[in-house]
Protein backbone atom coordinates (compact mmCIF):
# COMPACT_ATOMS: atom_id res chain seq x y z
CA UNK A 1 0.00 0.00 0.00
CA UNK A 2 2.20 2.79 -1.34
CA UNK A 3 2.45 5.00 -4.43
CA UNK A 4 4.87 2.47 -5.96
CA UNK A 5 3.74 0.31 -8.88
CA UNK A 6 4.59 -0.07 -12.57
CA UNK A 7 3.16 2.90 -14.46
CA UNK A 8 3.64 5.19 -17.45
CA UNK A 9 2.21 8.16 -19.38
CA UNK A 10 1.41 8.48 -23.11
CA UNK A 11 1.04 11.99 -24.50
CA UNK A 12 -0.25 13.03 -27.92
CA UNK A 13 0.89 16.53 -28.80
CA UNK A 14 -1.11 19.08 -30.75
CA UNK A 15 0.77 20.00 -33.92
CA UNK A 16 0.39 22.99 -36.20
CA UNK A 17 2.11 24.98 -38.88
CA UNK A 18 1.10 28.59 -38.21
CA UNK A 19 -0.38 30.20 -41.32
CA UNK A 20 -1.02 26.79 -42.90
CA UNK A 21 -4.05 25.26 -41.16
CA UNK A 22 -4.59 22.63 -43.88
CA UNK A 23 -1.20 20.95 -43.71
CA UNK A 24 -1.43 17.12 -43.62
CA UNK A 25 -1.01 16.45 -39.92
CA UNK A 26 0.20 12.86 -40.39
CA UNK A 27 3.01 14.06 -42.63
CA UNK A 28 3.86 16.88 -40.26
CA UNK A 29 3.88 14.46 -37.30
CA UNK A 30 6.10 12.02 -39.21
CA UNK A 31 8.47 14.86 -39.95
CA UNK A 32 8.83 15.50 -36.21
CA UNK A 33 9.38 11.86 -35.28
CA UNK A 34 11.80 11.24 -38.15
CA UNK A 35 13.86 14.29 -37.23
CA UNK A 36 14.72 12.99 -33.77
CA UNK A 37 18.18 11.44 -33.74
CA UNK A 38 17.47 8.08 -32.15
CA UNK A 39 21.12 7.11 -32.27
CA UNK A 40 24.03 9.45 -32.57
CA UNK A 41 26.46 8.83 -35.48
CA UNK A 42 24.47 6.13 -37.26
CA UNK A 43 21.30 5.89 -39.25
CA UNK A 44 20.17 2.97 -37.11
CA UNK A 45 16.52 3.44 -36.16
CA UNK A 46 14.72 0.71 -34.34
CA UNK A 47 11.18 -0.05 -35.35
CA UNK A 48 8.25 -1.13 -33.22
CA UNK A 49 7.24 -4.79 -32.95
CA UNK A 50 3.44 -5.06 -33.12
CA UNK A 51 3.21 -8.78 -32.32
CA UNK A 52 1.97 -8.30 -28.77
CA UNK A 53 -0.52 -5.51 -29.45
CA UNK A 54 -4.16 -6.32 -28.74
CA UNK A 55 -6.04 -3.02 -28.90
CA UNK A 56 -9.44 -4.74 -29.10
CA UNK A 57 -8.99 -6.87 -25.95
CA UNK A 58 -11.63 -5.79 -23.45
CA UNK A 59 -11.06 -5.94 -19.67
CA UNK A 60 -14.61 -7.21 -19.24
CA UNK A 61 -13.46 -10.48 -20.84
CA UNK A 62 -14.11 -10.47 -24.57
CA UNK A 63 -12.60 -9.22 -27.83
CA UNK A 64 -14.23 -6.81 -30.23
CA UNK A 65 -14.00 -8.13 -33.80
CA UNK A 66 -11.92 -6.10 -36.23
CA UNK A 67 -14.98 -5.62 -38.44
CA UNK A 68 -16.89 -4.04 -35.54
CA UNK A 69 -14.09 -1.67 -34.71
CA UNK A 70 -13.83 1.92 -35.83
CA UNK A 71 -10.73 2.19 -38.09
CA UNK A 72 -9.18 4.56 -35.54
CA UNK A 73 -9.12 1.70 -32.98
CA UNK A 74 -6.82 -0.48 -35.07
CA UNK A 75 -3.63 0.87 -33.57
CA UNK A 76 -1.63 -2.29 -34.30
CA UNK A 77 -1.73 -1.82 -38.07
CA UNK A 78 1.63 -0.53 -39.16
CA UNK A 79 0.79 2.08 -41.77
CA UNK A 80 4.42 2.82 -42.35
CA UNK A 81 4.16 5.73 -39.94
CA UNK A 82 7.23 6.76 -38.02
CA UNK A 83 7.63 4.68 -34.89
CA UNK A 84 10.89 4.36 -32.96
CA UNK A 85 12.31 3.40 -29.60
CA UNK A 86 14.66 5.70 -27.74
CA UNK A 87 17.72 5.06 -25.62
CA UNK A 88 15.70 5.99 -22.52
CA UNK A 89 13.34 3.10 -23.25
CA UNK A 90 10.49 5.34 -24.44
CA UNK A 91 8.48 5.02 -27.64
CA UNK A 92 8.21 7.96 -30.07
CA UNK A 93 5.69 7.59 -32.88
CA UNK A 94 2.86 8.98 -34.95
CA UNK A 95 -0.54 8.03 -33.62
CA UNK A 96 -3.34 9.03 -36.00
CA UNK A 97 -2.53 12.66 -36.66
CA UNK A 98 -0.28 13.52 -33.73
CA UNK A 99 3.27 12.91 -32.60
CA UNK A 100 3.12 10.81 -29.44
CA UNK A 101 5.60 9.92 -26.72
CA UNK A 102 5.13 7.02 -24.30
CA UNK A 103 7.36 7.12 -21.25
CA UNK A 104 9.37 4.03 -20.44
CA UNK A 105 7.86 1.88 -17.68
CA UNK A 106 8.62 3.45 -14.30
CA UNK A 107 7.83 2.33 -10.75
CA UNK A 108 6.66 5.53 -9.08
CA UNK A 109 4.91 8.88 -9.71
CA UNK A 110 8.07 10.96 -9.42
CA UNK A 111 9.76 9.00 -12.20
CA UNK A 112 6.57 9.15 -14.30
CA UNK A 113 6.71 12.95 -14.01
CA UNK A 114 10.45 12.99 -14.82
CA UNK A 115 10.27 10.80 -17.94
CA UNK A 116 7.13 12.65 -19.07
CA UNK A 117 9.11 15.90 -18.86
CA UNK A 118 11.88 14.14 -20.80
CA UNK A 119 9.28 13.43 -23.50
CA UNK A 120 8.51 17.11 -23.81
CA UNK A 121 12.23 17.71 -24.27
CA UNK A 122 12.33 15.00 -26.95
CA UNK A 123 9.46 16.71 -28.80
CA UNK A 124 11.10 20.14 -28.46
CA UNK A 125 14.36 18.93 -29.95
CA UNK A 126 12.62 16.92 -32.69
CA UNK A 127 10.52 19.94 -33.66
CA UNK A 128 13.55 22.23 -33.82
CA UNK A 129 15.41 19.76 -36.02
CA UNK A 130 12.37 19.13 -38.25
CA UNK A 131 11.77 22.85 -38.72
CA UNK A 132 15.45 23.39 -39.59
CA UNK A 133 15.30 20.80 -42.42
CA UNK A 134 15.42 22.55 -45.80
CA UNK A 135 11.90 22.61 -47.21
CA UNK A 136 10.43 21.40 -43.90
CA UNK A 137 7.38 22.94 -42.30
CA UNK A 138 7.83 25.48 -39.50
CA UNK A 139 6.20 23.34 -36.85
CA UNK A 140 4.85 24.14 -33.41
CA UNK A 141 3.85 21.59 -30.79
CA UNK A 142 1.43 21.96 -27.90
CA UNK A 143 1.12 19.73 -24.86
CA UNK A 144 -2.66 20.12 -24.65
CA UNK A 145 -5.79 18.11 -25.43
CA UNK A 146 -8.07 20.08 -27.72
CA UNK A 147 -8.12 22.56 -30.60
CA UNK A 148 -11.25 24.13 -29.05
CA UNK A 149 -13.12 23.35 -32.27
CA UNK A 150 -14.41 19.89 -31.41
CA UNK A 151 -11.27 17.74 -31.72
CA UNK A 152 -9.57 16.11 -28.75
CA UNK A 153 -6.42 14.03 -28.40
CA UNK A 154 -5.29 12.18 -25.37
CA UNK A 155 -2.94 12.01 -22.44
CA UNK A 156 -3.22 8.47 -21.13
CA UNK A 157 -1.96 7.01 -17.88
CA UNK A 158 -1.16 3.33 -17.44
CA UNK A 159 -1.02 1.45 -14.17
CA UNK A 160 -0.22 -2.23 -13.74
CA UNK A 161 -2.79 -3.84 -11.45
CA UNK A 162 -3.43 -7.20 -9.91
CA UNK A 163 -5.64 -9.39 -12.12
CA UNK A 164 -7.48 -10.61 -9.03
CA UNK A 165 -9.19 -7.25 -8.41
CA UNK A 166 -12.64 -7.55 -10.06
CA UNK A 167 -13.12 -5.03 -12.85
CA UNK A 168 -16.55 -4.08 -11.49
CA UNK A 169 -14.96 -2.91 -8.22
CA UNK A 170 -12.41 -0.88 -10.20
CA UNK A 171 -15.26 0.86 -12.01
CA UNK A 172 -17.16 1.56 -8.78
CA UNK A 173 -14.11 2.71 -6.85
CA UNK A 174 -12.47 4.82 -9.53
CA UNK A 175 -15.41 6.60 -11.16
CA UNK A 176 -16.00 9.06 -8.28
CA UNK A 177 -12.25 9.65 -8.02
CA UNK A 178 -11.97 10.50 -11.72
CA UNK A 179 -15.06 12.72 -11.59
CA UNK A 180 -13.41 14.78 -8.83
CA UNK A 181 -9.61 14.65 -9.22
CA UNK A 182 -9.79 17.30 -11.96
CA UNK A 183 -9.92 19.96 -9.22
CA UNK A 184 -6.18 19.15 -8.81
CA UNK A 185 -5.19 17.75 -12.17
CA UNK A 186 -7.20 19.90 -14.60
CA UNK A 187 -5.16 22.05 -16.95
CA UNK A 188 -7.87 24.68 -17.36
CA UNK A 189 -9.71 25.57 -20.55
CA UNK A 190 -11.24 28.70 -22.07
CA UNK A 191 -14.57 27.66 -23.60
CA UNK A 192 -17.35 25.25 -22.66
CA UNK A 193 -18.63 22.32 -24.70
CA UNK A 194 -16.64 20.06 -27.04
CA UNK A 195 -16.18 22.84 -29.61
CA UNK A 196 -15.60 25.43 -26.88
CA UNK A 197 -18.28 27.65 -28.39
CA UNK A 198 -19.94 28.62 -25.09
CA UNK A 199 -18.03 31.34 -23.28
CA UNK A 200 -16.50 30.53 -19.91
CA UNK A 201 -13.64 28.86 -18.08
CA UNK A 202 -13.48 25.26 -16.89
CA UNK A 203 -11.04 23.17 -14.87
CA UNK A 204 -10.38 20.36 -17.35
CA UNK A 205 -9.52 20.45 -21.04
CA UNK A 206 -10.83 16.90 -21.49
CA UNK A 207 -14.00 16.56 -19.41
CA UNK A 208 -16.47 17.72 -22.08
CA UNK A 209 -15.29 14.98 -24.47
CA UNK A 210 -16.44 12.14 -22.20
CA UNK A 211 -19.83 10.69 -23.04
CA UNK A 212 -20.17 7.27 -21.40
CA UNK A 213 -19.22 5.63 -18.10
CA UNK A 214 -17.40 2.48 -19.26
CA UNK A 215 -16.16 1.34 -22.66
CA UNK A 216 -13.36 0.19 -24.93
CA UNK A 217 -13.25 3.20 -27.24
CA UNK A 218 -10.80 6.07 -26.92
CA UNK A 219 -11.62 8.04 -30.05
CA UNK A 220 -15.42 7.98 -30.09
CA UNK A 221 -17.98 7.78 -27.25
CA UNK A 222 -15.09 8.29 -24.81
CA UNK A 223 -15.63 6.48 -21.48
CA UNK A 224 -14.62 7.65 -17.97
CA UNK A 225 -13.32 4.11 -17.36
CA UNK A 226 -11.57 2.61 -20.36
CA UNK A 227 -11.61 -1.17 -20.63
CA UNK A 228 -8.66 -1.73 -22.96
CA UNK A 229 -6.96 -4.79 -21.48
CA UNK A 230 -3.49 -5.28 -22.87
CA UNK A 231 -1.16 -5.79 -19.92
CA UNK A 232 2.18 -6.08 -21.76
CA UNK A 233 2.95 -8.44 -18.86
CA UNK A 234 1.75 -11.86 -17.69
CA UNK A 235 -2.02 -11.65 -18.34
CA UNK A 236 -2.72 -14.27 -15.66
CA UNK A 237 -1.28 -12.00 -12.98
CA UNK A 238 -1.81 -8.48 -14.25
CA UNK A 239 -4.10 -6.10 -15.99
CA UNK A 240 -3.00 -2.71 -17.27
CA UNK A 241 -5.44 -0.01 -16.28
CA UNK A 242 -5.56 2.40 -19.21
CA UNK A 243 -6.75 5.80 -17.99
CA UNK A 244 -7.87 8.18 -20.72
CA UNK A 245 -9.76 10.75 -18.66
CA UNK A 246 -6.77 12.91 -17.64
CA UNK A 247 -5.45 16.24 -18.93
CA UNK A 248 -1.97 16.91 -20.27
CA UNK A 249 -0.23 18.76 -17.46
CA UNK A 250 2.51 21.34 -17.84
CA UNK A 251 2.97 21.61 -14.06
CA UNK A 252 5.37 18.98 -12.78
CA UNK A 253 3.58 18.97 -9.44
CA UNK A 254 0.20 18.34 -11.12
CA UNK A 255 1.61 15.38 -13.08
CA UNK A 256 3.22 13.98 -9.93
CA UNK A 257 -0.01 14.36 -7.92
CA UNK A 258 -2.12 12.89 -10.73
CA UNK A 259 -0.02 9.72 -10.83
CA UNK A 260 0.57 9.55 -7.07
CA UNK A 261 -3.00 9.99 -5.86
CA UNK A 262 -4.33 7.60 -8.52
CA UNK A 263 -1.75 4.97 -7.51
CA UNK A 264 -2.87 5.29 -3.89
CA UNK A 265 -6.52 4.84 -4.80
CA UNK A 266 -5.63 1.75 -6.85
CA UNK A 267 -3.78 0.33 -3.84
CA UNK A 268 -6.89 0.93 -1.72
CA UNK A 269 -9.03 -0.82 -4.32
CA UNK A 270 -6.72 -3.83 -4.60
CA UNK A 271 -6.75 -4.21 -0.83
CA UNK A 272 -10.55 -3.90 -0.73
CA UNK A 273 -10.13 -0.96 1.64
CA UNK A 274 -12.35 1.71 0.11
CA UNK A 275 -14.65 2.42 3.02
CA UNK A 276 -17.81 3.08 1.02
CA UNK A 277 -19.47 3.60 -2.31
CA UNK A 278 -19.37 7.16 -3.66
CA UNK A 279 -20.66 6.56 -7.19
CA UNK A 280 -22.56 9.60 -8.49
CA UNK A 281 -26.12 9.15 -9.77
CA UNK A 282 -25.01 10.48 -13.18
CA UNK A 283 -21.19 10.25 -13.45
CA UNK A 284 -20.88 11.77 -16.93
CA UNK A 285 -23.04 14.78 -16.11
CA UNK A 286 -21.13 15.26 -12.83
CA UNK A 287 -17.75 15.04 -14.63
CA UNK A 288 -18.87 17.97 -16.80
CA UNK A 289 -20.45 19.86 -13.90
CA UNK A 290 -17.33 19.61 -11.71
CA UNK A 291 -15.16 20.81 -14.59
CA UNK A 292 -17.46 23.78 -15.27
CA UNK A 293 -17.45 24.84 -11.62
CA UNK A 294 -14.15 26.61 -10.91
CA UNK A 295 -15.86 28.08 -7.83
CA UNK A 296 -15.63 24.52 -6.45
CA UNK A 297 -19.02 24.64 -4.70
CA UNK A 298 -21.05 22.35 -6.97
CA UNK A 299 -22.82 19.55 -5.07
CA UNK A 300 -22.45 16.13 -6.67
CA UNK A 301 -25.49 13.91 -6.17
CA UNK A 302 -24.49 10.36 -5.27
CA UNK A 303 -26.51 7.28 -6.19
CA UNK A 304 -27.66 7.04 -2.55
CA UNK A 305 -28.90 10.63 -2.61
CA UNK A 306 -26.12 12.27 -0.58
CA UNK A 307 -24.73 15.54 -1.91
CA UNK A 308 -21.00 16.31 -1.64
CA UNK A 309 -18.58 18.77 -3.22
CA UNK A 310 -15.64 17.50 -5.28
CA UNK A 311 -13.29 18.69 -2.50
CA UNK A 312 -15.21 16.69 0.12
CA UNK A 313 -15.07 13.55 -2.03
CA UNK A 314 -11.34 14.02 -2.56
CA UNK A 315 -10.92 14.39 1.22
CA UNK A 316 -12.74 11.08 1.65
CA UNK A 317 -10.32 9.35 -0.72
CA UNK A 318 -7.34 11.09 0.89
CA UNK A 319 -8.43 10.15 4.41
CA UNK A 320 -9.00 6.51 3.46
CA UNK A 321 -5.54 6.34 1.84
CA UNK A 322 -3.82 8.13 4.75
CA UNK A 323 -5.46 5.82 7.26
CA UNK A 324 -4.55 2.71 5.33
CA UNK A 325 -0.93 3.81 4.88
CA UNK A 326 -0.70 4.67 8.56
CA UNK A 327 -2.22 1.34 9.68
CA UNK A 328 0.09 -0.59 7.40
CA UNK A 329 3.37 1.34 7.71
CA UNK A 330 3.12 3.87 10.53
CA UNK A 331 6.33 5.90 10.63
CA UNK A 332 8.09 3.39 8.34
CA UNK A 333 6.23 4.76 5.31
CA UNK A 334 8.49 5.44 2.33
CA UNK A 335 9.41 9.03 1.55
CA UNK A 336 7.48 9.37 -1.72
CA UNK A 337 4.22 7.94 -0.36
CA UNK A 338 4.44 10.31 2.61
CA UNK A 339 5.19 13.24 0.28
CA UNK A 340 2.23 12.50 -2.03
CA UNK A 341 -0.15 12.24 0.94
CA UNK A 342 1.13 15.53 2.40
CA UNK A 343 0.90 17.41 -0.87
CA UNK A 344 -2.57 15.98 -1.56
CA UNK A 345 -3.78 17.18 1.82
CA UNK A 346 -2.12 20.60 1.41
CA UNK A 347 -3.69 21.09 -2.05
CA UNK A 348 -7.18 20.16 -0.80
CA UNK A 349 -6.77 22.45 2.17
CA UNK A 350 -5.82 25.36 -0.11
CA UNK A 351 -8.58 24.59 -2.60
CA UNK A 352 -11.00 24.92 0.31
CA UNK A 353 -9.55 28.07 1.82
CA UNK A 354 -7.36 29.95 -0.62
CA UNK A 355 -7.36 28.44 -4.12
CA UNK A 356 -5.44 31.34 -5.70
CA UNK A 357 -2.45 30.39 -3.52
CA UNK A 358 -2.09 27.33 -5.80
CA UNK A 359 -1.17 29.47 -8.83
CA UNK A 360 2.41 28.19 -8.52
CA UNK A 361 1.28 24.56 -8.22
CA UNK A 362 -1.74 23.61 -10.34
CA UNK A 363 -2.16 24.28 -14.06
CA UNK A 364 -5.76 25.45 -13.98
CA UNK A 365 -5.05 27.94 -11.19
CA UNK A 366 -1.87 29.23 -12.87
CA UNK A 367 -3.71 29.62 -16.17
CA UNK A 368 -6.70 31.29 -14.55
CA UNK A 369 -4.46 33.80 -12.79
CA UNK A 370 -3.07 34.88 -16.18
CA UNK A 371 -6.54 34.97 -17.75
CA UNK A 372 -8.02 36.96 -14.86
CA UNK A 373 -5.11 39.38 -15.15
CA UNK A 374 -5.92 40.01 -18.82
CA UNK A 375 -9.65 40.16 -18.15
CA UNK A 376 -9.25 42.85 -15.57
CA UNK A 377 -6.41 44.84 -17.20
CA UNK A 378 -7.84 44.84 -20.73
CA UNK A 379 -11.54 44.39 -19.87
CA UNK A 380 -11.82 41.18 -21.90
CA UNK A 381 -14.70 38.74 -21.67
CA UNK A 382 -14.38 34.94 -21.89
CA UNK A 383 -15.09 34.90 -25.64
CA UNK A 384 -12.05 37.06 -26.39
CA UNK A 385 -9.59 35.45 -28.87
CA UNK A 386 -6.76 36.85 -26.77
CA UNK A 387 -7.85 34.71 -23.81
CA UNK A 388 -8.11 31.68 -26.10
CA UNK A 389 -4.58 32.42 -27.26
CA UNK A 390 -3.32 32.55 -23.65
CA UNK A 391 -5.02 29.17 -23.09
CA UNK A 392 -3.35 27.67 -26.18
CA UNK A 393 0.06 29.22 -25.70
CA UNK A 394 0.21 28.09 -22.08
CA UNK A 395 0.95 24.63 -23.50
CA UNK A 396 3.40 25.72 -26.25
CA UNK A 397 6.43 23.50 -25.59
CA UNK A 398 9.03 26.10 -26.59
CA UNK A 399 11.05 27.38 -23.65
CA UNK A 400 10.89 31.02 -24.79
CA UNK A 401 7.29 31.13 -26.06
CA UNK A 402 5.41 28.64 -23.91
CA UNK A 403 3.65 30.51 -21.11
CA UNK A 404 3.93 27.69 -18.55
CA UNK A 405 7.67 27.60 -19.22
CA UNK A 406 7.90 31.35 -18.83
CA UNK A 407 6.13 31.01 -15.49
CA UNK A 408 8.63 28.32 -14.47
CA UNK A 409 11.58 30.49 -15.46
CA UNK A 410 10.42 33.43 -13.35
CA UNK A 411 9.69 31.16 -10.39
CA UNK A 412 5.91 31.51 -10.69
CA UNK A 413 5.33 27.79 -11.36
CA UNK A 414 7.08 25.29 -9.10
CA UNK A 415 9.36 22.60 -10.48
CA UNK A 416 10.33 19.28 -8.94
CA UNK A 417 13.18 18.55 -11.37
CA UNK A 418 15.58 20.87 -13.17
CA UNK A 419 16.66 20.84 -16.84
CA UNK A 420 19.83 18.91 -16.11
CA UNK A 421 17.94 16.01 -14.61
CA UNK A 422 15.40 16.06 -17.45
CA UNK A 423 18.22 16.05 -20.02
CA UNK A 424 19.69 12.95 -18.37
CA UNK A 425 16.27 11.22 -18.48
CA UNK A 426 16.05 12.02 -22.19
CA UNK A 427 19.09 9.80 -22.73
CA UNK A 428 18.90 7.15 -20.01
CA UNK A 429 16.19 4.69 -18.98
CA UNK A 430 14.93 4.19 -15.43
CA UNK A 431 17.12 1.63 -13.65
CA UNK A 432 14.36 -0.38 -12.01
CA UNK A 433 12.24 -1.75 -14.89
CA UNK A 434 12.77 -3.70 -18.13
CA UNK A 435 13.14 -0.30 -19.85
CA UNK A 436 16.74 -0.48 -18.59
CA UNK A 437 17.44 -3.51 -20.80
CA UNK A 438 15.55 -2.10 -23.80
CA UNK A 439 17.12 1.36 -23.62
CA UNK A 440 20.65 0.07 -23.14
CA UNK A 441 20.26 -2.39 -26.01
CA UNK A 442 19.15 0.49 -28.26
CA UNK A 443 22.01 2.68 -27.05
CA UNK A 444 24.65 0.03 -27.67
CA UNK A 445 23.39 -2.38 -30.31
CA UNK A 446 20.88 -0.43 -32.44
CA UNK A 447 22.46 -1.74 -35.66
CA UNK A 448 21.75 -5.33 -34.58
CA UNK A 449 18.13 -4.76 -33.48
CA UNK A 450 15.36 -5.44 -36.00
CA UNK A 451 12.48 -4.33 -33.80
CA UNK A 452 11.47 -3.91 -30.19
CA UNK A 453 8.34 -3.35 -28.12
CA UNK A 454 7.33 -3.25 -24.46
CA UNK A 455 7.60 -7.04 -24.24
CA UNK A 456 10.53 -7.89 -26.49
CA UNK A 457 13.76 -6.90 -28.14
CA UNK A 458 14.36 -8.62 -31.50
CA UNK A 459 17.93 -9.01 -32.71
CA UNK A 460 19.00 -9.47 -36.32
CA UNK A 461 22.43 -11.08 -36.15
CA UNK A 462 24.74 -12.01 -39.03
CA UNK A 463 25.47 -15.51 -37.68
CA UNK A 464 21.77 -16.38 -37.24
CA UNK A 465 19.35 -17.01 -40.10
CA UNK A 466 16.30 -16.35 -37.93
CA UNK A 467 15.63 -13.21 -35.93
CA UNK A 468 16.42 -13.71 -32.23
CA UNK A 469 13.55 -12.55 -30.01
CA UNK A 470 14.39 -11.78 -26.38
CA UNK A 471 11.08 -11.65 -24.48
CA UNK A 472 10.73 -9.07 -21.68
CA UNK A 473 7.31 -10.07 -20.38
CA UNK A 474 8.02 -9.15 -16.74
CA UNK A 475 8.22 -5.35 -16.33
CA UNK A 476 10.35 -5.74 -13.20
CA UNK A 477 13.05 -7.90 -14.80
CA UNK A 478 15.74 -6.57 -17.11
CA UNK A 479 16.57 -3.92 -14.49
CA UNK A 480 20.03 -2.47 -13.83
CA UNK A 481 20.29 -4.78 -10.84
CA UNK A 482 19.25 -7.76 -12.92
CA UNK A 483 21.19 -7.28 -16.19
CA UNK A 484 23.59 -4.41 -15.44
CA UNK A 485 26.59 -6.69 -14.93
CA UNK A 486 25.75 -8.75 -18.01
CA UNK A 487 25.49 -5.64 -20.19
CA UNK A 488 28.81 -4.38 -18.82
CA UNK A 489 30.43 -7.71 -19.58
CA UNK A 490 29.37 -8.25 -23.20
CA UNK A 491 30.94 -6.34 -26.08
CA UNK A 492 28.57 -7.19 -28.91
CA UNK A 493 24.92 -8.06 -29.56
CA UNK A 494 26.03 -11.58 -30.61
CA UNK A 495 27.66 -12.08 -27.22
CA UNK A 496 24.61 -10.75 -25.39
CA UNK A 497 22.21 -13.06 -27.23
CA UNK A 498 24.57 -16.01 -26.76
CA UNK A 499 24.64 -15.52 -22.99
CA UNK A 500 20.88 -14.93 -22.76
CA UNK A 501 19.96 -18.00 -24.83
CA UNK A 502 22.52 -20.24 -23.08
CA UNK A 503 20.48 -20.21 -19.86
CA UNK B 1 -21.33 6.10 6.96
CA UNK B 2 -18.43 6.18 9.41
CA UNK B 3 -17.66 9.53 10.95
CA UNK B 4 -14.61 11.10 9.35
CA UNK B 5 -12.23 13.02 11.49
CA UNK B 6 -11.00 16.04 9.66
CA UNK B 7 -8.07 17.54 11.52
CA UNK B 8 -7.24 19.52 8.35
CA UNK B 9 -10.53 21.42 8.20
CA UNK B 10 -10.42 22.39 11.86
CA UNK B 11 -6.82 23.51 11.35
CA UNK B 12 -7.74 25.57 8.31
CA UNK B 13 -10.67 27.25 9.99
CA UNK B 14 -8.78 28.24 13.16
CA UNK B 15 -10.70 30.81 15.18
CA UNK B 16 -9.29 34.34 15.25
CA UNK B 17 -8.35 35.87 18.59
CA UNK B 18 -11.09 38.45 18.19
CA UNK B 19 -9.06 41.44 19.38
CA UNK B 20 -9.94 44.52 17.35
CA UNK B 21 -6.38 45.78 16.83
CA UNK B 22 -5.31 42.32 15.65
CA UNK B 23 -8.01 42.45 13.06
CA UNK B 24 -6.90 45.90 11.92
CA UNK B 25 -3.30 44.76 11.54
CA UNK B 26 -4.50 41.80 9.55
CA UNK B 27 -6.51 44.01 7.23
CA UNK B 28 -3.57 46.34 6.60
CA UNK B 29 -1.32 43.38 5.99
CA UNK B 30 -3.74 41.81 3.58
CA UNK B 31 -4.15 45.11 1.69
CA UNK B 32 -0.36 45.31 1.32
CA UNK B 33 -0.28 41.72 0.19
CA UNK B 34 -3.00 42.44 -2.39
CA UNK B 35 -1.01 45.39 -3.76
CA UNK B 36 2.06 43.20 -4.02
CA UNK B 37 -0.03 40.57 -5.81
CA UNK B 38 -1.39 43.18 -8.25
CA UNK B 39 2.14 44.42 -8.97
CA UNK B 40 3.22 40.85 -9.53
CA UNK B 41 0.37 40.21 -11.98
CA UNK B 42 1.15 43.46 -13.83
CA UNK B 43 4.80 42.48 -14.22
CA UNK B 44 3.74 39.01 -15.32
CA UNK B 45 1.35 40.34 -17.97
CA UNK B 46 3.97 42.77 -19.29
CA UNK B 47 6.30 39.84 -19.78
CA UNK B 48 3.63 37.68 -21.41
CA UNK B 49 2.58 40.55 -23.73
CA UNK B 50 6.05 40.37 -25.27
CA UNK B 51 5.82 36.68 -26.17
CA UNK B 52 2.15 36.26 -27.13
CA UNK B 53 1.64 35.40 -30.80
CA UNK B 54 0.61 38.28 -33.06
CA UNK B 55 -3.00 38.53 -34.21
CA UNK B 56 -4.69 36.35 -31.61
CA UNK B 57 -7.92 35.83 -33.56
CA UNK B 58 -6.22 34.52 -36.70
CA UNK B 59 -3.73 32.42 -34.76
CA UNK B 60 -6.41 30.74 -32.68
CA UNK B 61 -8.60 30.15 -35.75
CA UNK B 62 -5.64 28.52 -37.53
CA UNK B 63 -5.05 25.96 -34.78
CA UNK B 64 -7.06 23.06 -36.19
CA UNK B 65 -6.40 19.48 -35.06
CA UNK B 66 -7.63 16.07 -36.03
CA UNK B 67 -8.89 13.87 -33.20
CA UNK B 68 -6.46 11.41 -31.78
CA UNK B 69 -5.96 8.49 -29.38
Amino acid sequence: MTVHRVMGIETEYGISVPGKPHVNSMLASSQVVNAYPTRINTGGRTRWDYDEEQPLRDARGYDMTRAEADPSQLTDEDLGLANVILTNGARLYVDHAHPEYSTPEVTNPFDAMLWDAAGERVMRRATELASATPGGYQLQLYKNNTDNKGASYGTHENYLMSRTTPFSSIVRGLTPFFVTRQIMTGSGRVGLGQDGSSAGFQLSSRADFFEVEVGLETTIKRPIINTRDEPHADPEKYRRLHVIVGDANMSQVATYLKMGTTALVLALLEAGQLPEDWVPRDPVAELHAVSHNWQLDHLITLADGRKLTAIQLQWDYHDAAAKFVDDRWGSDVDEQTRDVLERWSDVLDRLENNPTSLADTLDWVAKKKLLDGYRSRDSLDWSSPRLQLVDLQYSDIRADKGLAHRLEQRGSLARLVDDKRIAAAEQSPPRDTRAWFRGNCIARFADSIAAASWDSVIFDLPDHKALQRVPTIDPLRGTAEHVGDLLDRVGTAEELVRVLTAN
Amino acid sequence: MPTHERPHSSKSKSASSGAADDQETEEVESATRNEELDADVDALLDEIDDVLEENAEEFVRGFVQKGGE
